[in-house]
């Protein structure tokens, strides 16, 4: 208990494409969500993630921009930022803040705001997160890499479409319960089957939305943080790593590496192995990436990263229930904060939400294709 | 138009030139500075042939912008006969007449322009390969 | 005219785009008769095709026939009426993408049909003076014909590609060559006009016929040969009618044209057309084998080659793609997507 970290705070902002809110409105407000919730109303230091903020709103230095605007004084702000990952990797970052000794208080705040530019343009900058001389140039757009990916997994492992789309339905049966999800409706398997294909065998709804949204956690020691709960979620475990940028230089096309590797560090932390993790809130961007990212933090072999979905392991009641407030598809995705909300979904399910009774739960935040990947492991400090 | 950015890649779009590491011989496209394989720094300009194979491929319905004049194309991972996995489009050939494993030959061919009045970036892409058939 | 030193063919490459239209479907899309139409089809390169890139795989294929090291060739020119830039040459993306560069000559020559095979008597001379060890002369158009007019049926898309060298190491050497040129305007484009324009029937006696004539007899005249000596003979083909009967005019009988004449399956391709149609003739010559070779530019012009084929042809043919390869490589298209390809359609 010496000096583990623990969150003390979540606030999740409504996701959706919130026309009225701009970037330092979304932030401010989850970041009064989490004061609210934690109990505090002031912090040592802020860690953003965010992915693009230059090109989707033309402003950059956003550390400064939300510390000013949020009304958090003269504090060390700075923008964390890895892709879709940024949010795991804003959250690592403030981890090693607390950890370190040097901030009592440190504030993680996901923020994105993708609306505001047409979808092209957005189509565009979301490539950015991939190898752009490489990749983007010569068309391939994200979805297509991530079809590339999901075509040679269902050729190497003899996988159908179906057994893959199963990941959206599961994602989207926690929408209901989630308030600040963008969908809040149940889908069938059928609905994502006819979908239309985006890049072939990628259906619309096998893929995350564009949406606007922010997260935040405040972190801070267990021993600080037992001032303001018998029950304090601890920081059990971290672990980031990263992958080639593109995905042809990867050593194997079907395997994220960095996923392994994450996965592997958080666990030897928190020293634990799979079997040990009780809920677990994955990337799934695309529906592939949820099957790979079974896969490879060891909860399935490898090419049955389907299974236990198929089996309904994965819904509330089942072995592994993943996604618990939406996940990327139903929740949303709003890139840079996703990895933030994660963990404060997390938070709300292991501090008991009178649906699953958990005691230890995991967060994968996936950046690009998968070439930075971070994985925390969360616990009841009961 | 970044210009100098287009302008850079041009050996590597045009001909296909990648890296060969002087010290473990390792090759790689795109070139690379270090080797990732054994981190050296010794690395020179290496050819690639141009003759490759389909790991993967996906027909793309939603390109970027400047790449829609030039639907229905597909998007795919090629194995290099070298080695090294590239990704590029197929070109003279739709995704339903491809499968994984069918060989493919490198061709030179216009990749985007910006705009009518903009920079002409040309660049690899790859199409089943064409017989000599001699009469 | 020849040069001081004998020269001759070292490497030859072609390349032919996969899509084809038949004449009848643009016919009904313009009400024409059918029956009436003057080719059976013509190529149309794809979206993502043009001169430059057309050009570059006409380079590499000659460079596969040749077997030399890039790096020898003294030039890279092309001669072209189609252009992606009107400023900015084509030659030099060519030689960049074969590696010809930096030291080396490059350029894009215009004569309308007869640009390409202008780059092959300038590649001619720039071996024969001694100046070049190797002279790569391309001529390649993606011509386009007024919708509804009746040059659409045959403005193709193609080109062939000729690396002049030495005649010890040629497969075929040019035994002579020569131009002949006036200023006669039966087909023209201005600067910022889309399609070009032409004089109609005067187009034929005093434009192709007059200049491909004069031309072919003046060349024979000068090295003292007949059209009997000729295995092959290729002229310039806009259609199937015009070479057949200049042929006829010049005494060459239609057997030694055939092999030569590819508009009716691909049409004319424009700067491309009397060098590729060469190039059909290379793929199927012999050993000994005399080949006759007049173009036609309009403007108006004509270049005349009086070729002999040599025993290193029957080795160096087989190291790329034929001619007929890429004819018989074609899909068909409807006149929707040929609009959509050729930029027809005002977006």
């Amino acid at each position: 208990m010496d000096d583990n970290v623990a969150v003390i705070g979540v606030g999740l902002g409504k996701v959706g494409e919130l026309w009225e809110k701009s970037l330092r409105d979304l932030a401010t407000e989850s970041i009064w969500m989490a004061f609210e919730d934690s109990g505090v109303d002031k912090v040592d230091a802020l860690y953003v993630g965010n992915m693009s903020s230059g090109p989707f709103v033309e402003q950059e230095h956003i550390g400064a921009m939300i510390a000013d605007f949020a009304g958090l004084g003269s504090i060390p702000a700075v923008k964390v930022e890895a892709a879709c990952g940024s949010g795991g990797a804003a959250f690592i970052e403030g981890y090693m803040a607390v950890k370190s000794g040097l901030y009592d208080y440190v504030l993680v705040t996901g923020v994105e705001k993708m609306t505001d530019v047409l979808p092209s343009r957005t189509t565009s900058i979301l490539a950015n997160a991939s190898d752009r001389d490489y990749e983007a140039f010569h068309g391939v757009s994200f979805v297509a890499l991530n079809a590339l990916v999901m075509k040679r997994y269902m050729y190497e492992f003899n996988v159908k479409r179906e057994e893959l789309s199963i990941f959206p339905v599961i994602s989207h049966k926690n929408a209901p319960f989630s308030k600040h999800a963008m969908y809040r409706k149940e889908i069938t398997l059928e609905t994502v089957m006819n979908s239309p294909i985006i890049s072939d065998p990628l259906s619309l709804m096998d893929c995350a939305p564009i949406c606007d949204g922010s997260a935040s956690v405040i972190l801070c020691a267990e021993k600080k943080a037992r001032e303001f709960t018998d029950t304090p979620i601890i920081v059990s475990g971290v672990g980031i790593a990263t992958d080639t940028l593109g995905v042809h230089d990867r050593k194997h096309i079907t395997t994220l590496s960095a996923a392994v590797e994450a996965s592997k560090k958080a666990y030897k932390m928190a020293g634990v192995t799979p079997k040990d993790i009780d809920i677990a809130e994955i990337h799934d961007a695309f529906s592939i990436m949820s099957a790979l990212s079974i896969e490879d933090m060891g909860f399935a072999k490898k090419g049955e990263g389907t299974k236990m979905a198929l089996e309904g392991q994965h819904y509330i009641g089942g072995d592994l229930p993943i996604n618990l407030y939406g996940g990327l598809k139903a929740r949303g995705h709003p890139v840079g904060a996703t990895g933030v909300y994660q963990i404060g979904e997390l938070v709300c399910s292991l501090r008991g939400d009178g649906r699953v009774d958990a005691e230890r739960g995991l967060a994968e935040n996936i950046g690009g294709s998968g070439a930075t990947i971070s994985v925390s492991v969360l616990e009841r400090g009961d | 138009m970044d210009v100098p950015r287009h302008w850079r890649e041009q050996i590597r779009r045009y001909r296909l030139v990648g890296s060969k590491c002087k010290d473990c011989e390792k090759l790689s496209f795109p070139y690379r500075n270090v080797c990732p394989k054994c981190r050296s720094r010794n690395c020179e300009d290496y050819q690639f042939i141009g003759r490759g194979k389909i790991i993967s491929f996906t027909n793309t319905n939603s390109p970027p912008k400047e790449h829609k004049y030039n639907m229905p194309f597909a998007a795919a991972l090629i194995e290099l006969m070298e080695g090294p996995v590239i990704t590029a489009q197929i070109t003279d050939a739709r995704a339903e007449e491809l499968e994984i494993g069918m060989k493919v030959e490198m061709v030179t061919r216009k990749i985007m322009e910006y705009n009518e009045a903009g920079l002409l970036c040309y660049g690899y892409k790859f199409r089943p390969i064409v017989e000599y058939a001699h009469p | 005219m020849k040069p001081s030193k004998s020269v001759g063919i070292v490497g030859y490459g072609a390349y032919i785009p996969k899509y084809r239209i038949q004449s009848t479907e643009i016919a009904r899309v313009w009400g024409n008769d059918p029956n009436l139409v003057p080719i059976r089809e013509k190529s149309v390169p794809g979206a993502d095709e043009d001169s430059v890139t057309i050009a570059i795989e006409i380079a590499r294929n000659a460079l596969m026939r040749a077997g030399i090291n890039p790096k020898e060739l003294s030039s890279v020119w092309v001669g072209t009426e189609s252009k992606p830039y009107a400023v900015k040459p084509t030659s030099t993306i060519v030689a960049e993408a074969i590696a010809a560069t930096p030291f080396v000559s490059a350029a894009d020559w215009e004569f309308a049909c007869k640009a390409g095979s202008e780059t092959v008597q300038a590649c001619i001379a720039y071996v024969g003076s001694g100046m070049a060890k190797y002279a790569l002369g391309i001529g390649v158009d993606t011509a386009q014909g007024a919708p509804s007019d009746a040059l659409e049926y045959t403005a193709a898309a193609g080109g062939a590609g000729y690396i002049i060298g030495s005649a010890k190491e040629s497969l075929a050497v040019v035994e002579g060559s020569l131009s002949y040129v006036t200023d006669t305007p039966d087909f023209w484009r201005r600067q910022y006009e889309h399609y070009p324009k032409h004089g109609n029937r005067f187009t034929g006696e005093p434009s192709y016929f007059r200049h491909v004539i004069s031309c072919s007899k003046a060349l024979m005249e000068e090295l003292g040969t007949k059209p009997d000596d000729y295995n092959y003979a290729v002229f310039h083909q806009p259609n199937r009618k015009f070479p057949l009967e200049v042929a006829k005019i010049l005494g060459f009988s239609k057997e030694k044209v055939i092999d030569g004449l590819i508009s009716p399956y691909i049409g004319n391709t424009y700067a491309g057309s009397a060098l590729l149609g060469l190039a059909a003739v290379l793929d199927k010559a012999k050993e000994g084998d005399r080949i006759f070779c007049t173009s036609y530019g309009s403007g108006a012009g004509s270049d005349s080659f009086s070729l002999k084929v040599t025993d290193k042809l029957a080795d160096r043919k087989v190291e790329a793609p034929s001619v007929k390869s890429y004819i018989e490589r074609r899909e068909e298209i409807d006149y929707a997507r040929y609009a959509r390809y050729r930029k027809k359609i005002r977006m």
